[in-house]
C-alpha cells in the first residue's frame, strides 16, 4: 500500500505576473479521491492555480503543502496539458518517456507503453510519429504518458478544449476509468457540460480569487456566489 | 572558361586513374575534418544544449561571444595553436606541429562554436516545446538535455555538417600549423593553395572540384544514414 500524498493544502497562495496579482490569495484543501474540477471564466486563474499546485509556477506568497517527502511527491504527479506536449518520437516512445526516466530498460518500457497506448485507444498509431496524431489521439497519448508511472494525482488543464463529442467522451472515459482506479483527478474547465458530468467537487474561481468551494451536485443545484450563479445561468461575468 | 573545363577534365582523370597522390591527400582531408568534427560535435552539441537550457550569470554575453566565434579567422587561429605548439611554446614538448594532430586540434578551435552555436538555436526552440513536460517530469539537467539532444538530432545533425562544411574547406589554419609537407599534411585545401600558386591552374581547379564532390558525397551519405527526409515530419 503506497502512502498518500494527498491531502493537497494551499495557504494563502498568490501569483503575480509583471507586477499583476493573477492569483490568490488562495486557500483550500483538496482530499484524496474523486475528480476536482476547477471552474470560472477566462482569465480567472484556473491554469496558473493547477501550476501552481503541480509546482510549475513559482508562487509569490503563500505555501502549497502535500504530505510526505518531496521525492515522493513529485513521483506521484502527473500533469496534461491544455496543448498536448508531442516529443518527437514515435508514439509508444512519447508514453515510454517517463518509464525510461524512472530508469526502466528500453524494452520493457516500451512494452508496458505498448499496453497503456492499447488501453487509451492507440493500440494502431503506437508506432507512428507522434506529430500525425489527430487532436483526440494527441490528448489520448499525452493521458497514457501521464498515467503510465500509476499516479497518485493527475492535473489536466482544460483537456478537451477544441475536441469534438466522440473524443470528449473518450477522453472523459478515460478519465473516470482513472478515477474508479483510485488516481484523484484535478482539472480545470469552462465547459458547465462537462463539469456536470465529471465533477464530485468544484472550485469555482473569478477575478483569480477563490469565490466558491463545494461537492458537484450541490454546487450545481444550488450556488452560493452571485458570481457562481451567473456563470452557471451563462451571464457573461466581467 | 577553358580553365574550369580544364580543371573539370583534370578532376576526371585524376579520379578515374586513382592518382595515388590525390588519394593520399582526400584521405588525410577527411581523417581530420571528421575527427575534428566528431570532436567539436563531443564539445559544442552538449554545451550549446546546456546554454539554451540553463539560467546563470553572463549567460546572454557568453551566447553572443559564442556567436562572434563563430566568424573566428582560421589565420589567427593556426597562429595561436602554432605559438602554443611550437618548441618554444607551453606545448611544445608535445612535438604535435607539422602533424596531423594540430591540424585537427585547430579546426576543432575554429568549428566549435559554429556547432554549439547552432546547436544553441535549435535546442533553444526546442525547449520551448517542452519545458513544461520536462519540468513537469521532474528530469534532471542531464536528462533535460539527453532528451533535447535526441530529439533534436535531425536538426543538429545541420549543425555538425557546417562545422564539417567550414573544417573541409578550410586552409589558413592547417596551412601554418600543418606546413603542407607532402606525404604527411597535405589536404586538398593547401595542395589547391600550393598548385594555384605554381600557376597549375587545372590541377588546382580539378582537386577543387575533388574537394566540392567529397564534402557533398559526405552530407548526402549522413542524410541517407539518418533518414533524414523521411522523418521530416519531426
Amino acid at each position: 500500500m503506497v502512502a498518500t500524498v494527498l491531502p493537497l493544502t494551499l495557504e494563502e497562495v498568490t501569483l503575480h505576473r509583471n507586477g499583476r496579482c493573477i492569483l490568490g490569495p488562495v486557500s483550500l484543501e483538496i482530499p484524496g479521491g474523486g475528480i476536482t474540477v476547477v471552474m470560472g471564466p477566462n482569465g480567472s486563474g484556473k491554469t496558473s492555480l493547477l501550476r501552481a499546485m503541480h509546482g510549475l509556477e513559482r508562487i509569490n506568497a503563500g505555501q502549497v503543502r502535500w504530505s510526505g517527502e518531496t521525492e515522493r511527491v513529485r513521483a506521484s504527479q502527473a500533469f496534461v496539458f491544455q496543448s498536448p506536449i508531442l516529443m518527437r518520437r514515435t508514439v509508444v516512445d512519447c508514453i515510454a518517456y517517463p518509464l525510461r526516466l524512472s530508469g526502466m530498460g528500453r524494452g520493457a518500457a516500451r512494452t508496458l507503453a505498448a499496453q497503456k497506448g492499447a488501453e487509451v485507444g492507440l493500440a494502431d498509431s503506437l508506432n507512428q510519429p507522434a506529430h500525425v496524431l489527430s487532436g483526440g489521439e494527441r490528448q489520448k497519448m499525452a493521458l497514457a504518458r501521464a498515467l503510465i508511472r500509476d499516479p497518485q494525482v493527475l492535473f489536466l488543464d482544460e483537456p478537451c478544449a477544441n475536441l469534438d463529442g466522440r473524443a470528449t467522451l473518450d477522453i472523459e472515459t478515460i478519465l473516470t476509468e482513472a478515477r474508479n482506479a483510485g488516481t484523484t483527478l484535478i482539472m480545470s474547465t469552462h465547459d458547465i457540460g462537462q463539469a456536470r458530468r465529471l465533477a464530485d467537487r468544484v472550485v469555482f474561481l473569478h477575478d483569480g480569487k477563490l469565490v466558491e468551494e463545494a461537492r458537484g451536485a450541490s454546487f450545481f443545484a444550488a450556488p452560493k456566489s452571485a458570481e457562481a450563479a451567473a456563470y452557471l445561468r451563462g451571464d457573461l461575468l466581467t | 572558361m577553358n580553365d574550369i573545363a580544364q580543371g573539370l577534365w583534370q578532376a576526371l582523370i585524376l579520379v578515374v586513374s586513382l592518382d595515388a597522390d590525390l588519394v593520399e591527400i582526400t584521405v588525410l582531408s577527411l581523417r581530420v575534418s571528421l575527427t575534428a568534427t566528431l570532436i567539436a560535435s563531443a564539445i559544442g552539441l552538449p554545451l550549446g544544449a546546456w546554454l539554451a537550457v540553463n539560467r546563470f550569470p553572463l549567460r546572454r554575453g557568453v551566447i553572443a561571444t559564442l556567436n562572434a566565434l563563430m566568424g573566428l579567422p582560421p589565420v589567427v587561429v593556426g597562429l595561436i595553436v602554432y605559438v602554443l605548439f611550437s618548441r618554444s611554446g607551453p606545448f611544445g614538448v608535445l612535438g604535435l606541429l607539422f602533424t596531423p594532430t594540430a591540424m585537427i586540434i585547430a579546426q576543432v578551435i575554429i568549428i566549435t562554436p559554429i556547432i554549439a552555436s547552432i546547436t544553441h538555436q535549435t535546442i533553444r526552440e526546442l525547449w520551448s516545446e517542452y519545458r513544461d513536460l520536462l519540468i513537469s517530469l521532474h528530469t534532471t539537467r542531464r536528462q533535460r538535455i539527453a532528451a533535447l539532444l535526441w530529439d533534436g538530432r535531425r536538426a543538429l545533425m545541420t549543425a555538425s555538417l557546417a562545422g564539417f562544411g567550414r573544417a573541409i574547406g578550410e586552409v589558413g589554419a592547417i596551412m601554418i600549423v600543418g606546413g603542407n609537407i607532402d606525404h604527411a599534411t597535405r589536404v586538398l585545401t593547401t595542395a589547391i593553395a600550393l598548385e594555384t600558386g605554381k600557376g597549375a591552374f587545372d590541377m588546382a581547379l580539378g582537386l577543387g572540384f575533388v574537394l566540392i564532390a567529397l564534402a557533398i558525397a559526405v552530407n548526402l551519405a549522413l542524410h541517407m544514414v539518418s533518414n533524414t527526409e523521411r522523418g521530416a515530419r519531426w
